[in-house]
């Protein structure tokens, strides 16, 4: 038992991280609360997969040139998360521009206010933009 | 390492305060700290690249687009607290953390069947980056094994991720501009 916990806390507190940036991604009715759960989200997924390239004793992924039996970490998880971390980036810079959007159309970010205008007004929610 | 536990720790007590604080310039403050406190874990996993990369565009750029947002739109969350609504609230509050929380537990169920952290017989560590390790320098001649693999083995991968930053900007200027009626 205290060898599975030794062995897998890590991954333990990414999950909880994981299920912080869940929990507000669904519960919050603020949009950018919502963008700031899915930063969380996305970054605990981040520190799993650089988690899994960590090996024991190893050194950073940069050789040691003319020096034998260096040990180094898996430098593939490195190369992914480098690309994911932009493309979150992206995603965030389009979902915050949506939530701008929003808020000219609607007046408001939350939700349900937003729903609400929704179901009250005949309009389309095309023909509620604020000029 | 102790350090390394307190790290992580801190790093969830950022969580819950970025999602927690009802001011969202607070909420954004603190997830730039989250990113730096992100970056610094990063770096005690040797992942020298990917750390600066996120200290720069988690920490950066993320922090700048939310209070770009906020300063278009409003800075507090308001609290949902309609006295006819309230029940249906706490229901729904209820109902997401059993969501979470069930999540969270199939996760912590598929992690035993894991190979430990660190481990050094992991098959992440010994199936296919020995090949990367030991010839790098060789086919490429860089000693930073991660740039070799980034913009070389898998190049046509980074100029996807370009294209991805390019429709991003492309969908941001049409969703921002100015419209004329």
């Amino acid at each position: 038992m205290i060898e599975l916990i030794a062995g897998k806390y890590n991954y333990w507190i990414y999950i909880t991280l994981m299920m912080i940036g869940f929990y507000a991604m669904i519960e919050k009715g603020n949009l950018i609360k919502k963008i700031i759960g899915l930063n969380i989200f996305q970054t605990a997924i981040f520190l799993f997969y650089i988690s899994i390239s960590k090996v024991e004793g190893g050194t950073a992924p940069i050789l040691i040139l003319g020096k034998e039996a260096v040990v180094y970490d898996n430098p593939l998880p490195h190369v992914l998360i480098l690309t994911a971390i932009v493309v979150g980036v992206s995603v965030t810079a389009v979902a915050i521009a949506l939530v701008i959007r929003i808020y000219e159309s609607f007046g408001t970010v939350e939700e349900e206010e937003i729903l609400n205008i929704m179901k009250n007004s005949s309009l389309k929610p095309e023909e509620n933009i604020k000029t | 390492m102790i350090i390394d536990f307190l790290l992580l720790l801190f790093l969830v007590i950022c969580a819950i305060g970025a999602v927690y604080f009802k001011d969202l310039l607070s909420s954004t403050m603190i997830l730039c700290v989250y990113s730096l406190v992100m970056a610094l874990v990063w770096a005690r996993l040797n992942a020298v690249d990917v750390a600066i990369t996120e200290a720069a565009v988690g920490a950066g750029i993320t922090t700048v687009l939310l209070i770009a947002a906020l300063s278009r739109t409003k800075r507090g969350e308001e609290v949902r607290s309609q006295k006819s609504e309230k029940k249906s609230i706490t229901v729904h509050s209820l109902f997401s953390l059993l969501i979470v929380i069930a999540t969270g537990a199939v996760l912590v169920y598929g992690t035993v069947d894991m190979p430990d952290f660190a481990d050094p017989e992991a098959p992440a560590a010994i199936h296919v980056s020995p090949r990367y390790i030991e010839k790098t320098y060789e086919e490429v001649g860089i000693v930073n094994i991660v740039t070799a693999v980034l913009a070389d083995y898998r190049g046509f991968d980074t100029l996807g991720e370009v294209i991805v930053i390019f429709a991003a900007g492309i969908c941001v200027i049409f969703l921002l501009r100015k419209r004329v009626y």
